[in-house]
């Protein structure tokens, strides 16, 4: 079965999601967006994406606590996930494929995601 | 049986060199004093090289010969500075391996006062300067107020470096996407330039601090840590936070009194499902509902041991304060005018239960009820006090549920009718 959705980028910030959809969709790539942590999980199985982009801070369930979710579910712990950033590389939680630190260069942003959707 | 050895009088080391230097300074001879004081000079010899305890009567005797006064000869001023240098011995020989005379140091606090004080009080110094650093590389990776902003500038900058890039790089944009950019720019450049204005008046706020920290501030610290002894509590630098401490376990010591903790913890044990109730358990106790919040809040047993607690008076100042998990207090001082904390001390006597959720999403059961005072009599102003007990949801919790924040300055609900000053959050 083909994923309708490439990327599904886990983000709070309006400014934010809206540059990263911009900048997927010129590149080719569907991109759906979820603005907090509850529900993500849902969400992802519902839109079986091929890659989630994933912010650390969120409101109700952290980004540390999704990824956490995301490895020990069965069916999605395989899934590629790029975290993104606001507070450096130290103390990251386990289990991102990529990391970008805000705030990030669009080609790094790109470079990543054409990486990790090979 | 173990038999303890008599415990030695503290000031013994100290007064025999006391004694000698004291005849020294007035050029007389031991038999001279010897003789004023009715005992022998050999016997003299042995204090003045602290071999001989001397009481009371010795001691004025001792003074008399010596034109001082017996309080001052036998003043505890040494042994406190003798204390304050054994401590700076202890230091030196923990960070810098310096080992030091410890068998002359009533020697030396006799000998060379002046040169003893300045070397304590150079150690008391360096204490309360470590001390404050501490706190304040403490506040710098703890502090809510900073993290969220300094998190708000990171989101902000992202944002702007991402779209006004994309503006650079596509020059055949279409309108209507170039018009949300540009929009997006604006609000963005906004709320970065109010962000990062707040941020420098809260680090110059840092400079115009006496103290790290606030006495509230201490005290929380001092709670987080569980309470320890006043007397060894790092936390407790100021004398007003170490008379709050004290206060406060007065008021816990009553309370628990009023309510002990074996009485609390056998009714919530045997209260099965009604144990998620404190109504439930005031009932079962007989005992008012504002102790039960309270000793439910500090005792914390079985299903309550996530439970925060909140105590404030009748001017919303802050008496208590221990949070719980994924609920974030802001700085003493501050709080959410929504809290039901707030709206018990509206209404005295009369309980509130709510469910809250705070900004990041996380539900909370908060029971909250204030009562009335009246320490200087009933013709008198009564005083208020209110408490509100809190814990994270059991997620079967289907009341409405009402949205609070920290404090309206790190608090983004837009259009909050309780609000009274803006948001560094974005627009209000």
């Amino acid at each position: 079965m083909t994923a309708t959705v490439d990327v599904l980028l886990i983000e709070d910030e309006p400014s934010i999601a809206e540059a990263v959809r911009f900048i997927l969709s010129r590149e080719g790539w569907r991109c759906e967006q979820w603005p907090e942590g509850n529900g993500a999980l849902q969400r992802i199985r519902a839109l079986a994406p091929r890659l989630v982009i994933l912010d650390l801070m969120l409101p109700g369930r952290s980004g540390a606590e999704v990824l956490a979710d995301l490895r020990t579910d069965h069916t999605l712990k395989g899934l590629p996930v790029l975290l993104l950033s606001a507070r450096g590389l130290a103390n990251l939680p386990q289990g991102a494929d990529r990391i970008l630190v805000k705030p990030f260069a669009n080609d790094d942003l790109r470079a990543a995601v054409r990486e990790l959707l090979g | 049986m173990t038999r303890s050895s008599p415990r030695p009088p503290v000031a013994r080391p100290l007064i025999g060199t006391r004694i000698r230097e004291r005849r020294l300074s007035l050029g007389r001879r031991q038999t001279e004093v010897a003789q004023r004081a009715e005992i022998s000079a050999a016997y003299l010899n042995l204090i003045e090289h602290n071999r001989r305890p001397v009481g009371a009567g010795l001691l004025s005797r001792l003074a008399e010969a010596l034109d001082i006064d017996a309080t001052e000869l036998a003043s505890d001023h040494e042994e406190a500075l003798v204390g304050a240098l054994r401590e700076a011995a202890a230091r030196a020989a923990d960070q810098r391996g310096i080992t030091v005379e410890l068998d002359q140091i009533s020697e030396f606090a006799a000998r060379f006062p002046g040169w003893a004080s300045a070397l304590a009080g150079a150690t008391r110094r360096a204490d309360a300067l470590e001390r404050r650093l501490v706190a304040l590389s403490d506040r710098m990776t703890r502090d809510p107020y900073l993290l969220e902003t300094l998190h708000e500038v990171q989101s902000a900058v992202t944002a702007l470096r991402s779209t006004a890039s994309i503006l650079a790089e596509t020059p055949e944009i279409e309108p209507e996407w170039r018009d949300r950019f540009h929009a997006n720019l604006d609000s963005d450049s906004q709320r970065l330039s109010r962000t990062a204005q707040a941020l420098v008046a809260y680090l110059d706020s840092f400079e115009d601090e006496a103290v790290p920290m606030s006495p509230q501030e201490e005290v929380e610290a001092w709670i987080a840590a569980g309470q320890p002894s006043i007397a060894e509590a790092a936390e407790l630098a100021s004398d007003a936070a170490r008379v709050m401490a004290q206060d406060l376990l007065a008021a816990q010591e009553r309370d628990r009194a009023a309510l002990p903790d074996s009485a609390l913890s056998a009714v919530v044990a045997e209260a099965g499902d009604t144990a998620d109730d404190p109504a439930h358990i005031a009932a079962r106790l007989g005992r008012p509902l504002e102790l039960v919040l309270r000793r439910l809040g500090t005792l914390r047993p079985g299903p309550w041991a996530q439970a925060g607690l909140i105590v404030c008076d009748g001017s919303g100042a802050a008496l208590f304060r221990h949070s719980a998990p994924g609920f974030e207090l802001p700085r003493p001082g501050e709080g959410c005018a929504l809290w039901p904390l707030f709206e018990a001390l509206a209404q005295p006597q009369l309980p509130v239960a709510r469910l809250i959720e705070t900004t990041a999403g996380n539900r909370f059961a908060a029971w909250a009820v204030a009562e009335r005072l009246l320490p200087m009599g009933i013709g008198a102003p009564a005083l208020s006090r209110a408490q509100m007990l809190f814990r994270p949801s059991a997620g079967r919790d289907t009341r409405p549920v009402l949205g609070v924040g920290p404090a309206c300055r790190i608090c983004p609900r837009p259009g909050c009718p309780a609000r009274h000053e803006p948001s560094i959050l974005g627009p209000v």
